[in-house]
């Protein structure tokens, strides 16, 4: 179990409460579930590092447990009841400093400290769909949701919000417009926000500025936009929407730029990874699909039997294949030790070449030598 | 002679060509290139070697018609003939080679060269069998509830979809048609909801002709939209038996392989009660082709152990699912499980989704 996990490199959680680990360079799938016993209500919400060094997933499941995953060992190591489903379904979740941050749909921000059972609450108005962390400054959050603006809280102060949104003035009807904030990412390196709307619009918050309004707003599509995320350089977002349609939205001008195409249902997960141009998505079509952004062509193609609810991406370089292949499904324990065979043999006659005292070295950090070591027997 | 006819060959030969349709002798085609032995064998008479063939002539290029067709007539005559000659060597020589004869060849159809759809269900699958156990029709295959559908149209319907509707609750037990009176559906549901209704049926229809329908599983369901086409009503169908009975129907799903397709199958078959009634030899079959989905309605009649006989009853129609979305009826904020996309599926033609 321990070595599929560790080989993983993007983490799915679904509707049937199974966490899935893919790994795109062998093109398996694995299924990591505690024993048999599955159950509706251990559904996936969300997906979480649980520490820097993405060790830990933290599975936020329907019934209000939190799960701590480990990717060395390969087994559920932690499970905390955070709150009952009567209180909603999980819509973020987060760490700082050892401390437990989730928010759930009702509004309740909640931040569980490490050994100690108080908590320090936050409410965020009712019908959140989204809390969000900020990644460069641990200690702020955003959340967001149906007729419940943006609004930045930090931590540290939990009774009022640092920067709360204004809806947009009256359209040309003189009537309020809706505003319905499904998913937000900070933008690195800017206090600015994104956010895209169940109203098929894509806005930018800036907290520094002194208007509350919107500074950019873009449209996109005739759908509810689900999830957004953004690469890791250009300035430009990617959003998807509950058709399938996934577009990459230039943010100096508002404009699309291009569409993803192959997704056939409703996007429930996006992430790009950060630093490669490359974009993960899943959704209820029941496939786990990688984009390249360059030139949006599908890199990669995994069937996972269920509906799909968030995915995760690991900063392991993935390993980018020419063609579009689809991916296997289960383990297949002998092809695995023979790949482990081949690999220590290889080891072994490079050992003799160097000194005896990098060897442990290379032992520990299998992962990284393993990929550029097959680099170079491919090609 | 020789000379008149190579200018003719150059322009176009047809002043030669009179009324009379007869094979003139054919010049010896071992200097010719197989492929242009079609082409120049209606028009080119005895021509010298060297000039066989003018460049890129073709039987449409003949202006006037009487002699295009003559000409077209006889390419056709040549042609099946050859087919023929073809035909009866490799018969005998299948016939020579007796029981070494190398196994027939099966005809590629479009069905046989599909595509592996990788999300078809592996029957044996805990995942897909746990997912199918816990989903929206759990509780129909649960025997905890039972089917009852309510049928209505588009506002204002015309003679032919009111007569379809009709006929297909008398198709379907349990099934009650009301008249739409322009309600909205997202009102008509929680209503339909609370008076213990499974699914609602929406027949829409455009001039006067049923061209699409909404299948909406009550409590929490998938929803389907369906494209509808090739409706023949009860009138139409030719050697028809009587009008159906009450008894339950039973059920046919043919051909629903892949994940989706196993949705499908589920939402049509939870439209029928648990238990056919065998009395009422009745059954309605949804048989799945090329991602189309043909119902028809027989009556059966075992005449010994190897023999039935069929009946064609009720109505027949097509659908075709154009998508499936998760949840009650909500087309603008809902989330599709999957969406019909044109420009994607044309792409190949031996790639079908259910």
């Amino acid at each position: 179990m321990a070595d599929k996990s560790q080989v993983c490199s993007v983490w799915v959680g679904s509707e049937t409460g199974i966490l899935k680990g893919v790994s795109l360079s062998k093109k398996q799938a694995f299924n990591f579930c505690e024993m048999s016993c599955l159950s509706r209500d251990q559904e996936v919400c969300v997906l979480g590092w649980g520490d820097e060094h993405e060790t830990e997933v933290l599975v936020g499941s329907v019934n209000g447990t939190v799960k701590t995953f480990s990717t060395e060992k390969g087994i559920f190591t932690e499970t905390r009841q955070c709150g009952e489903s009567t209180q909603g379904r999980f819509t973020g979740i987060a760490v700082t400093d050892s401390a437990l941050i989730t928010c759930v749909e009702t509004g309740l921000l909640r931040v569980w400290k490490e050994g100690s059972t108080d908590t320090v609450e936050i409410n965020a108005g009712t019908n959140v769909c989204r809390m969000r962390q900020n990644p460069s400054q641990r200690n702020q959050v955003a959340t967001g949701g149906k007729e419940n603006g943006l609004k930045v809280w930090d931590l540290e102060r939990p009774e009022t919000p640092i920067f709360t949104s204004k809806n947009v003035r009256n359209d040309w009807l003189d009537m309020r417009v809706p505003e319905w904030v499904r998913d937000m990412s900070f933008i690195p390196d800017s206090d600015k926000i994104v956010t895209c709307t169940g109203h098929h619009q894509v806005r930018v918050y800036d907290p520094a500025s002194p208007q509350r309004r919107p500074v950019l707003e873009a449209h996109f599509g005739e759908y509810p936009l689900t999830a957004l995320s953004l690469p890791a350089n250009q300035d430009s977002v990617v959003v998807g929407n509950t058709h399938g349609e996934l577009a990459i939205l230039d943010l100096r001008k508002g404009l699309v730029r291009g569409c993803l195409k192959g997704l056939a249902g409703g996007v429930r997960g996006l992430q790009c990874h950060p630093s490669l141009p490359l974009v993960a998505t899943c959704g209820l079509d029941r496939f786990l699909r990688v984009h390249s952004l360059e030139d949006r062509s599908l890199q990669h193609k995994v069937y996972l039997k269920s509906r799909l609810n968030c995915v995760l991406l690991s900063s392991k370089d993935l390993e980018l294949s020419g063609s579009a292949v689809t991916g296997d499904v289960e383990e297949v324990k002998e092809e695995g030790g023979e790949v482990d065979e081949v690999w220590d043999t290889m080891e072994m006659i490079n050992d003799q070449a160097k000194k005896r005292a990098t060897d442990e070295e290379e032992a520990v950090v299998p992962g990284v030598e393993k990929t550029t070591k097959k680099r170079k027997v491919v090609k | 002679m020789d000379v008149v006819e190579e200018h003719d060959i150059q322009d176009k030969p047809t002043k030669k060509k009179t009324k009379k349709p007869k094979k003139q002798p054919k010049p010896p085609h071992e200097n010719g290139n197989d492929s242009m032995i079609e082409k120049t064998e209606p028009e080119h008479v005895d021509a010298p070697a060297e000039f066989s063939f003018p460049p890129t002539f073709s039987v449409s290029e003949i202006k006037n018609k009487q002699r295009r067709h003559l000409m077209f007539m006889k390419l056709k005559q040549e042609k099946r003939k050859q087919k023929v000659a073809m035909k009866k060597k490799k018969k005998k020589e299948r016939d020579a080679l007796g029981d070494k004869a190398p196994p027939k060849e099966v005809p590629k159809t479009i069905e046989n060269q599909r595509v592996y759809d990788e999300t078809t269900v592996n029957p044996e699958d805990e995942e897909v069998a746990f997912d199918e156990g816990t989903d929206e029709f759990s509780a129909y295959f649960n025997r905890l509830t039972n089917p009852k559908v309510l049928i209505t149209t588009s506002d204002r319907p015309r003679g032919r979809t009111v007569r379809f509707c009709n006929q297909l609750a008398t198709v379907i037990p349990d099934a009650h048609v009301y008249y739409r009176r322009g309600l909205a559906l997202k009102k008509v549901i929680p209503q339909c909801i609370a008076r213990g209704f499974t699914y609602l049926m929406v027949i829409n229809e455009d001039r006067k002709v049923p061209n699409g329908m909404v299948l909406c599983h009550l409590p929490d369901g998938p929803t389907a939209h369906f494209k509808v086409s090739s409706v023949r009503l009860r009138k139409e169908m030719k050697r028809r038996g009587k009008d159906p009975t009450e008894h339950s129907p039973e059920v046919i799903l043919n051909n629903f392989t892949t994940r989706l397709g196993h949705s499908m199958g589920r939402l049509f078959a939870a439209l029928f009660p648990h238990d056919p009634q065998f009395v009422g030899r009745q059954v309605a079959t949804f048989h799945n082709q090329r991602d189309f989905i043909f119902f028809r309605f027989h009556r059966y009649i075992f005449k010994n152990e190897k023999r039935v006989g069929i009946q064609e009853l009720g109505p027949r129609f097509t659908l075709k699912l154009r998508s499936l979305q998760k949840g009650t009826f909500d087309s603008k904020f809902g989330e599709y499980e999957w969406v019909l996309k044109r420009h994607e599926n044309d792409v190949c033609r031996r790639r079908f989704n259910l």
